[in-house]
């Protein structure tokens, strides 16, 4: 048996050991890969930069926990930012799952910058109705969630006590894993209420919205463990995505690898004449 | 030694995770169990929170407090299960037709606005702007977006400079299909590198070793 037949016959769980390797031993053993910030994440840190301190930010988390290896880092960076410039945040989802998720990330980082709930940020949890009830945050925050995540009325909170509508909030930024998300939230509200939109979403999505970026109408675009590691270069606060790099890095080499060597096996064996693999 | 609950929780999930991993050496009873695990939860935790999110606060708490216009989505609601009854199936079309028509209604407009209008103006892109990246960009955006056009045009046949752009706008869609699998590869790795953190990180930092 020829080496190219050889290789077209290798059982495939060699390459899932190669994969985890790849992955598994810089985890282990970090290279320090550097890290570039660009133009697409560095938008939405200008657009945070340039809001006046204390501005009202809507944090619209629309994920679940298949996609919170991408999107907790970028929360947790992107919350940061907004907690240290004094920012208030009032959050909430379209998503049934993502409440408990969006309340640890909240509690986590609201702690460590020393918010205090209800004055400098709320989660309002989820609401069902998906454009609807977009349409309707947009229009009504309180009408569209009477109570928050702790089942509390929302107009209690201090936070709420200026805050009415979207005319209120200076930005807002969706942490999104899918539909309904930041596709929705551009259809739905940010042309319509003329809103500054950032958006930070799981790297399958991010092709979708590039041109939504390029367009201006998002202000910034923070795509998968990538995005999520320059945004923490740019606040200058390393933790899981800048860990989590080089085992991206090396992975992806890795696979690149794998695509290599397997079509210079099938250019040999087409080139013998032979017939493939059964 | 005493375990937290905390840690608890962590070692239940390490072990699915290895259940779930599993698979990848072969189809395996204990990848069954963990995934059917996952989707009964996953099922019963949706209906509780649907139950205890919406239909209690929007409807049976309304409703109790005397708000009868209610009755009017409780009856499609109800309407979209006869479904199951054979002869007045048909029953349920109604809601199902107020469902799409609302959701048509806002998708349209949304859509309209926020991706055609917006995406013809940020492609209105002058090739003369003094930066020679920026023309060239500009150039290559123009004349991507105008052969891809050109290939989902059926009214013609692809022949003659008709077929040259379709052809070109093939390469530029391959182009973008190639870069949108290389946003799924690398989403695909993130997930295993959450996994596996999880797993040397998380997990013994929870147990109170290492980390």
């Amino acid at each position: 048996m020829s080496l190219a037949t050889r290789l077209e016959k290798l059982d495939r769980r060699y390459l899932f050991l190669v994969i985890l390797l790849a992955v598994l031993l810089p985890l282990l053993n970090p290279l320090g890969l550097p890290i570039e910030p660009t133009p697409k994440v560095i938008g939405l840190h200008k657009a945070i930069e340039a809001l006046p301190e204390g501005s009202v930010v809507y944090f619209a988390t629309d994920w679940d926990p298949s996609a919170a290896p991408e999107l907790v880092p970028m929360a947790q960076a992107t919350l940061r930012h907004l907690f240290r410039r004094n920012m208030k945040v009032i959050c909430g989802t379209t998503w049934p799952t993502a409440g408990p998720l969006a309340e640890n990330v909240l509690r986590e980082i609201g702690d460590e910058c020393g918010k205090t709930y209800g004055e400098d940020y709320v989660n309002l949890g989820f609401k069902e109705g998906r454009e609807v009830v977009m349409v309707s945050i947009a229009t009504d925050i309180a009408n569209a969630y009477p109570v928050d995540y702790h089942g509390k009325p929302t107009t209690s909170y201090p936070i709420m006590a200026d805050v009415k509508d979207f005319q209120d909030v200076a930005l807002l930024l969706n942490i999104s894993g899918g539909y309904p998300g930041t596709k929705e939230w551009l259809q739905q509200v940010q042309r319509r209420f003329g809103m500054k939109m950032g958006t930070c979403t799981t790297a399958v999505s991010e092709p979708e919205y590039v041109p939504n970026f390029q367009s201006g109408q998002l202000v910034g675009l923070v795509g998968g463990l990538a995005g999520a590691a320059e945004y923490e270069r740019l606040i200058d606060t390393p933790g899981t995505a800048t860990r989590g790099m080089d085992a991206q890095s090396l992975g992806h080499l890795a696979i690149i690898a794998l695509i290599i060597v397997s079509n210079v096996a099938f250019l040999l064996r087409k080139r013998s004449g032979k017939s493939g693999p059964p | 030694m005493t375990l937290s609950a905390d840690a608890l929780w962590n070692i239940v999930a390490a072990i699915l995770t290895l259940a779930i991993f599993s698979y990848l050496y072969k189809d395996n009873p204990i990848y069954k169990f963990a995934e059917y695990l996952f989707v009964g939860i996953g099922a019963g935790y949706w209906f509780c929170v649907e139950w205890h999110n919406v239909l209690v606060p929007n409807l049976f708490n309304k409703l109790i407090a005397g708000d009868l216009l209610l009755l009017i989505p409780l009856a499609l609601g109800l309407l979209l299960f006869t479904r199951f009854m054979g002869k007045i199936s048909w029953l349920s079309r109604w809601a199902m037709g107020l469902m799409v028509g609302t959701f048509s209604g806002l998708a349209v407009i949304g859509f309209l606005q926020s991706e055609l209008i917006a995406q013809i103006q940020a492609n209105l892109l002058s090739v003369n702007t003094g930066s020679m990246g920026t023309n060239v960009n500009n150039a290559i955006l123009i004349l991507g977006l105008i052969a891809s056009l050109v290939y989902f045009f059926f009214s013609t046949e692809h022949k003659g400079a008709v077929g040259g752009a379709a052809r070109v706008g093939i390469w530029f869609l391959m182009i973008s299909f190639g870069a949108s699998y290389g946003f799924t590869v690398m989403a695909r790795i993130s997930l295993l590198i959450g996994r596996l953190m999880f797993l040397i990180e998380d997990l013994p930092r929870s147990l109170g070793v290492g980390g």
